[in-house]
């Protein structure tokens, strides 16, 4: 029973992706396909939550700057024309500075907000696509010149909105394809004609060992004890505020690599909307897995990215059997992404002030 | 004295205001028409100001800026729609929207407000988030409402109603026409701005009798206030049941003036650009005025009316969106690292 209690937001996404995939009709290969490409592309953005929460800033909406760093560097190896897997691992290394920048700076602008993490974050999403669309709208071909004019609005200023990415697309989700074939044990049939990215796979084991083994380092001590108690931990001797810029560096720097991740699996990326809602979807997905504000696991992270993923795939086919309307089942995920932060917030704060009475 | 002067206007909106003369005069060397353009912020800063002006009850009472507005926009959002499902024209269907999207909204806020008493210190993002939810929400509800209005669902076979509604012949522009008249090419939307004073005025009202008081009193010192004898919560839910029944008149103001209603995904992002428009105006997240609102919401529209048309000559681009979204964000983030003076230490 308590372990139901526990788990209480999972199962009942379980049993929603159930219903819903029931109804959608899809074929579990194209459903297992697709859920798989998914999870491989997106559970990298969802990991870099894990960092901040721990070290007790709440969900870092803040990503989206990362998202952002990443996109910066993808458009440095589309007008260098960098291509295959040194392209893409070239990008991740061009986004380390971007993102260690963006990282400070949202990570100073945290700790003179103490306490109001998340509207910080959120909002400073906002402010920061504000100035992105600057950059990329204004800047671009004015200040910034672009020697490659087809990536240009025909004004000469200004990215177009998509840019092609095929330069480098799949360069680590095709490295290696596995693809299970002709099993019969029962269960594990239905393993069968799935296609695995192994390398990615592979990135994201590694990504998830290392969170894991900074946990155990001192530093990763230090970032727990700032998430339990700031002043307990500064009277400790630890510098509370370092090690939250730390915190977010990581995190921001993660998000950049998710993007970009994201963005070899999808092949272009839309200038001016690939990355905008990174930080509501990824949080989510993360919160779906069952983690609260202040606590949050890689586990959490992986099944959170699966449920909300499945959800994704199946509801507009759902809301268009159920309902007679795709668009009813499009509207309901938007809904799902907001309603259930809307809910962990509110529950969170909830459970936080009966605690103080 | 100096340094008083600058804290007391405020270094963001001593910016802002330099920035909109600079525009001006930038729109005069042009050789823009500045008649229009006076016009327009008239309007719009008319149009804006209920939206602006619910801000008030909330930060007063120590809930801080009411994120949640889009529960109260959406209420109105109903009342407009059903006017013109009951095929009303003129002020007979300006008064019914706002007759039934005052009590819906007071609904909505005292459902919103019992959340807000649950989430104490961190109404801003739950505020946020639930109202990016109903938001959602109610686009379900748009697609599935069985409106019948030609004028408000899709002509061929689509899904519910259309993405904008327009009020050509309906109610378009009713207030802004109201005794109307012209000076030197600048139109002024009397109507408009008499609604504006009215609401100020019933605000100012209300603020100033004994309910009023003891919710500023909950918002400053909540300790206090508990002591002697104030419930905080009712106070607290009041202020979110007359904020959100204010949004809901608000929008209803706001797309007469507009000449259509928006619906679905456009409600999300409203209660932000209110927020920021108080911010401008001086306001900070404890503390706010019905001048402090009414400057704000100046401010911030007659510089985005200006922007558009002095960008297009001066850049040949459409910075003004752009600007929109920064001098917005921006605001807020800056009132959130302010230190909190007063108010609750929590």
């Amino acid at each position: 029973m308590r372990l139901l209690q526990k788990n209480i937001v999972p199962i009942v996404f379980i049993v929603l992706c159930t219903i819903g995939f029931h109804y959608s009709g899809l074929s579990w290969m194209f459903f297992a396909n697709d859920l798989m490409t998914r999870l491989a592309r997106n559970s990298f953005l969802v990991i870099s939550l894990i960092i901040p929460v721990l070290a007790g800033m709440g969900l870092n909406f803040g990503i989206v700057l990362g998202a952002m760093a990443g996109q910066f560097a993808a458009f440095i190896t589309v007008v260098y024309n960098l291509t295959g897997i040194t392209g893409f691992f070239l990008a991740c290394v061009l986004s380390i500075p971007f993102a260690v920048l963006f990282g400070w700076l949202t990570g100073i602008l945290f700790n003179k907000a103490k306490g109001k993490e998340m509207i910080t974050g959120l909002i400073l999403g906002f402010f920061a696509n504000g100035l992105y669309q600057l950059v990329c709208l204004i800047f671009i071909g004015w200040i910034i010149p672009i020697s490659n004019k087809a990536l240009l609005l025909p004004s000469g200023i200004g990215f177009v909105n998509t840019l092609d990415l095929k330069i480098w697309q799949y360069a680590i989700d095709k490295f290696y394809v596995f693809k299970l074939k002709g099993i019969t044990t029962p269960l594990l049939k239905y393993l069968n004609n799935i296609n695995f990215p192994v390398l990615t796979l592979i990135i994201v084991a590694l990504l998830c060992t290392a969170v894991y083994l900074l946990f155990r380092t001192k530093l990763g001590q230090d970032f727990r004890a700032v998430g339990q108690n700031r002043h307990i931990a500064e009277v400790a001797g630890i510098k509370v505020d370092r090690v939250r810029i730390i915190a977010v560096i990581f995190s921001t720097v993660l998000a950049a690599w998710g993007q970009l991740i994201f963005l070899q699996n999808i092949g272009n990326v839309q200038v001016y909307g690939s990355h905008v809602q990174v930080g509501t979807f990824a949080v989510a997905a993360l919160l779906i897995g069952g983690a609260s504000v202040s606590k949050a696991t890689i586990g959490q992270a992986l099944l959170g990215t699966v449920l909300f993923h499945a959800l994704f795939i199946v509801s507009p086919l759902a809301g268009k059997n159920i309902m007679g309307s795709a668009q009813v089942g499009e509207y309901f995920r938007v809904f799902v992404a907001y309603g259930v932060i809307g809910i962990a917030l509110a529950l969170h704060a909830w459970q936080r002030l009966t605690k103080k009475e | 004295m100096d340094n008083d002067f600058l804290n007391k206007l405020g270094i963001p909106r001593l910016i802002i205001s330099l920035f909109l003369a600079f525009l001006v005069a930038a729109a005069f060397s042009f050789g823009l028409p500045m008649g229009q353009i006076f016009s327009a912020m008239l309007t719009r800063f008319g149009m804006n100001s209920l939206l602006v002006l619910a801000m008030i009850p909330t930060i007063q009472a120590g809930a801080g800026p009411n994120f949640g507005l889009p529960f109260g926009i959406i209420c109105g959002l109903i009342g407009a729609t059903l006017a013109i499902e009951l095929d009303l024209r003129g002020f007979t269907a300006f008064f019914f929207a706002i007759g039934v999207s005052i009590p819906l909204g007071a609904i909505a806020g005292w459902l919103y407000g019992l959340l807000l008493n649950r989430v104490k210190g961190q109404e801003m993002t739950v505020g946020t988030y639930m109202g990016f939810s109903i938001v959602s929400v109610m686009c379900i509800f748009w697609l599935m409402a069985p409106y019948k209005s030609p004028e408000m669902v899709w002509p061929y076979g689509g899904d519910g109603l259309r993405v904008t509604v327009v009020l050509d012949g309906r109610m378009e522009q009713l207030l802004d026409r109201f005794l109307s008249f012209t000076v030197n090419g600048v139109t002024i939307p009397t109507g408009l701005l008499l609604a504006t004073a009215l609401c100020c005025v019933l605000l100012w009202i209300f603020m100033r009798t004994r309910t009023g008081l003891a919710m500023s009193v909950v918002g400053s010192n909540p300790r206090f206030a508990e002591a002697s004898g104030l419930n905080v919560n009712k106070y607290r839910l009041l202020a979110s049941v007359v904020s959100c029944a204010m949004g809901a008149a608000g929008i209803v103001i706001y797309s007469q003036s507009y000449g259509f209603i928006q619906l679905y995904q456009a409600p999300l992002y409203m209660a932000l650009y209110s927020v920021s428009a108080i911010l401008i105006g001086g306001a900070s997240l404890q503390r706010a005025t019905i001048t402090q609102a009414l400057i704000g919401t100046f401010l911030f529209n007659a510089l985005l009316v200006i922007a558009l048309p002095v960008a297009n000559v001066a850049m040949d681009s459409d910075i003004s969106e752009i600007m929109r979204v920064i001098i917005s964000n921006g605001i807020i983030l800056y009132a959130l690292t302010r230190k909190e003076v007063g108010g609750d230490a929590r």
